[in-house]
């Protein structure tokens, strides 16, 4: 238990320094099927009421983010780094791309306001997706993913700002974490994850 | 007839019950304020719920991974746990031997949430296992308990706590054992746990307004101990499988 000394000191010199960087993870490669997320049993609701698991998504390569619709702060620049990130990809011909939207506060987002907020903000088009689950199968995921949130009110929460993406085989290949700033190293592997 | 049926299935059904809580102590709810609450509302309130007396050992653990042969060492899916998963253990049918009665450790998160929701209870909620956790021997609250937050820091500095033997420590007010002092213990939501070491990565307000959060989110700075809890938190991952971390479960009142 001695290291709590030593993760305590590391978090506290880094806790107040600028957060302008952005971090770049990239996850092992090998274990392909086992790192898969189409192992989840989850059911999840789409924006048009369907129901839908992760695996019907295979053969497309995901770009995932965690919102929630009456989010005031951080999520509209998140969605609006989702679609400049959707815009470039498509310009560079990016195909079977899916970019899929989890609602962190399924008991609000039903499908009806998840459809609604879809078309406010002009995301109607087939390539993209909203889901809410069941509370645990969202924590669930955003474990796997490593998003922190915390609902703070009835109606906001703190959360981590990820975008995943997810080749083929449901497997996490890239991270970006952090609001807005370059678009590009994200774009680039995305477009090279679409293509293994 | 029927009715005897009835009343027999009943009986039967309260009796299954009351035996499955028989290693669990209640704890009796109520209103604190935790080291890191909601900004806006800082006090808590928590609902009785049940709380296992001991963490879990790798005898129950050994247990668990016979009957669900998909949580064995060889067969767990690395999504839900990390290379370190029941390293110690020599192949997927036999846990250490010296360590049967020691608090099993090397699960990750989606294990020991697998486990508990196996013997029908689920992980406690961090504000749950908080608040379970500031009782001494005597009091609900020993918080401000100078001498009881004293002997937490000490077992925080004694190395491999993790080689005790469960139970053989006195229980708390409720009569739960071991929550300090031996192994860290996973909780339900335990990536709700947001401190200023995610706002490296923008939590999700600028600098300047995260980080003040965090410092006033801090309800006690004398709970140091605490604080070294919540610390440890922000740092796990889901999938991670750590020598230190072990998990116990938890169950809502009827």
């Amino acid at each position: 238990m001695k290291y709590t000394h030593l993760i305590l000191i590391i978090f506290l010199l880094f806790s107040c320094q600028e957060n302008s960087t952005i971090d770049y993870q990239i996850t092992e490669i090998d274990q392909l099927d086992e790192l898969s997320i189409y192992q989840l049993p989850s059911e999840w609701k789409t924006q048009y009421g369907e129901s839908i698991e992760f695996k019907n998504l295979k053969g497309k390569t995901l770009v995932v983010v965690m919102i929630y619709t009456s989010c005031k702060t951080a999520c509209p620049r998140l969605v609006a780094d989702m679609r400049m990130i959707e815009e470039k990809v498509t310009g560079k011909k990016g195909k079977d791309i899916q970019y899929v939207l989890v609602s962190i506060d399924p008991k609000n987002d039903t499908p009806e306001k998840l459809k609604a907020f879809a078309k406010e903000n002009g995301l109607e088009d087939q390539k993209w997706l909203f889901l809410q689950g069941n509370e645990d199968d969202v924590r669930d995921f955003a474990n796997i993913m490593s998003v922190k949130y915390k609902q703070i009110s009835p109606i906001d929460f703190s959360h981590s700002n990820i975008i995943s993406v997810f080749d083929k085989h449901g497997v996490m290949k890239f991270q970006k974490e952090g609001l807005g700033l370059e678009n590009d190293e994200i774009v680039e592997n995305i477009l090279a994850i679409a293509k293994l | 007839m029927r009715k005897i049926f009835l009343l027999l299935a009943g009986l039967f059904l309260i009796n299954n019950a009351s035996a499955q809580q028989s290693n669990m102590a209640l704890v009796k709810g109520g209103i604190y304020t935790p080291l890191y609450g909601i900004v806006e509302q800082s006090e808590v309130k928590i609902r009785d719920f049940y709380m296992d007396i001991n963490p879990v050992t790798y005898a129950d653990y050994l247990e668990f991974v016979n009957k669900n042969p998909k949580w064995q060492k060889s067969k767990v899916s690395k999504l839900f746990a990390d290379g370190r998963y029941l390293s110690n253990w020599e192949n997927d049918f036999s846990a250490p031997k010296e360590f049967l009665d020691k608090p099993v450790t090397m699960v990750s998160w989606f294990a020991a949430k697998a486990y508990c929701e196996c013997q029908g209870k689920r992980l406690p909620t961090v504000d749950e296992w908080e608040y379970a956790a500031m009782a001494s021997a005597s009091k609900k609250d020993a918080r401000t308990d100078i001498l009881y937050n004293l002997s937490i820091l000490r077992s925080y500095e004694e190395p491999k706590t993790f080689m005790k033997s469960v139970g053989l420590s006195k229980g708390n007010f409720w009569g739960i054992k071991d929550m300090h002092g031996m192994v860290w213990e996973w909780t339900q939501d335990f990536n709700s746990i947001i401190l200023t070491g995610e706002s490296r990565n923008n939590g999700n307000t600028d600098a300047g307004l995260f980080c003040a959060s965090g410092a006033i989110g801090a309800k006690d700075m004398m709970n140091y101990a605490a604080f070294m809890r919540y610390a440890m938190r922000t740092s796990l991952k889901a999938n991670y499988s750590i020598t230190t971390l072990g998990f116990r479960c938890a169950k809502d009142t009827p």
